[in-house]
């Protein structure tokens, strides 16, 4: 490996929830010297339930939202007429802010012609920093009932970048929505996570899209491989996309991800397995950068 | 008072929409005029806080009361800030519903259902 000096990010994706993102996610960081583990499914973190990081500390992320004076207000209604997301209504000669609408664009306060409005922060979740053993777990959480957890990714992955790792691997959120997109934009390297299923292959089809679309670099594990035809496996070979790793159906490692045990710190056989394929994943990264520099 | 009501047809013999925010028009009807007027409901393509315009709607026309099969929350908390009147409708056409509530046969509504929020990501 050429890599001890050269800052790695890889982003693990899949179109669907359970192919097994997070079980790739915390055994490949926890294979590696020291990482960053970073939790961007915001919705339903659940990294840390296997990392159990100590000495948490916790940051709220706050986004901006409109707070009208109304002593200043003059109800000129063009806030109201403003906004795209009809954040804004226009009551009793007042306008009224619905602060679960609102997306923070800031548009309501440019537009008043008196500056009549402010801005307050309004917390959506919270990011929780801890340690176990040679990670660092970074996990975002997004309260219930909010819009959009992209600020809480914003901020995860600049904290992140505050103390740089040899290692960083992102645990984005599932599907290919505006999520995933923000949690790939600064990674290196895509792994998308696939079943051996018709669904499977489909869901795959999803991320191959967006890793396309945005021009990253990507290869695919095959999880829960059984010896029958697996759809996914059809899909890479008739994309020509790299199969950087077949994980077997595998019951004793089912069982211990199940019961929320990180594999390579339990077993040295699942530490070779996660080793070999970081390995692999390494060398990919090299090989493209050296290939397109 | 004015009445509105959401509605798919332009005409009073139509049924009550079943969508409120989405409803493609609204029916403004006046008891004192006995005057239909039918409006577009600018809020039906709204990506978003449709229910938020749609009550802006009615709110500007100086609706007093709303008959509805149904209504989400954040349009409610227009309605109920705005002190409109909010009414269940019950099967049969506008006209039905505006005769019903004249002669007081229409309850209040009272469940109001979460936003049906167009912005999940997943």
């Amino acid at each position: 490996m050429t890599t001890e000096t050269s800052k790695i990010k890889i982003a693990i994706l899949s179109g669907k929830g359970g192919t097994g993102k997070t079980l790739l996610s915390v055994n490949l960081a926890s294979v590696a010297p020291s990482a960053h583990y970073i939790d961007c499914d915001i919705e339903e973190p659940n990294g840390h339930l296997f990392f159990k990081p100590e000495n948490l500390t916790e940051e709220v992320v706050t986004v901006k939202i409109p707070q009208v004076n109304p002593a200043l207000c003059n109800a000129c209604r063009q806030c109201v007429e403003f906004c795209r997301f009809n954040a804004l209504a226009f009551i009793m000669d007042r306008p009224i802010v619905f602060e679960e609408v609102c997306h923070s664009c800031g548009g309501c306060s440019l537009v008043c012609p008196i500056n009549a409005i402010d801005e307050k922060d309004k917390g959506i979740g919270l990011i929780q920093k801890g340690q176990s053993e040679q990670v660092s777990v970074y996990t975002g959480i997004l309260n219930i009932g909010e819009a959009t957890g992209i600020p809480i990714i914003k901020r995860l992955l600049a904290m992140e970048q505050e103390e740089p790792s040899p290692l960083t691997i992102i645990d984005s959120p599932p599907g290919s929505a505006c999520n995933v997109m923000e949690s790939i934009e600064d990674a290196d390297y895509c792994i998308l996570v696939a079943e051996p299923t018709l669904f499977g292959a489909h869901n795959l089809s999803m991320v191959y899209d967006l890793v396309t679309l945005f021009k990253k670099p990507f290869g695919v594990v095959l999880n829960k491989c059984l010896e029958e035809e697996n759809p996914a496996e059809k899909f890479c070979e008739e994309k020509k996309i790299k199969i950087l790793y077949r994980i077997p159906f595998d019951q004793e490692l089912g069982l211990l991800n199940s019961n929320a045990e990180i594999a390579v710190r339990k077993s040295e056989k699942y530490r070779a397995l996660f080793a070999s394929l970081l390995d692999i994943v390494i060398q990919e990264i090299n090989h493209e950068t050296s290939s397109h520099s | 008072m004015k009445i509105a009501i959401p509605m798919n047809e332009k005409t009073l013999n139509s049924s009550v929409s079943a969508h409120f925010g989405r409803a493609p028009y609204f029916l403004i009807y006046d008891t004192e005029t006995k005057e239909s007027v039918f409006i577009d409901n600018s809020a039906s393509a709204s990506r978003g806080g449709a229910g938020i315009k749609a009550a802006q709607v009615i709110l500007d026309q100086q609706a007093n009361a709303l008959i509805t099969p149904r209504l989400g929350d954040n349009a409610a908390d227009v309605l109920e800030a705005a002190k409109i009147e909010i009414y269940k409708s019950v099967e049969g056409s506008a006209e039905d519903n505006i005769d019903a509530l004249l002669n007081k046969k229409l309850s209040i509504l009272s469940e109001i259902h979460p936003g049906l929020h167009d912005h999940r990501n997943k």
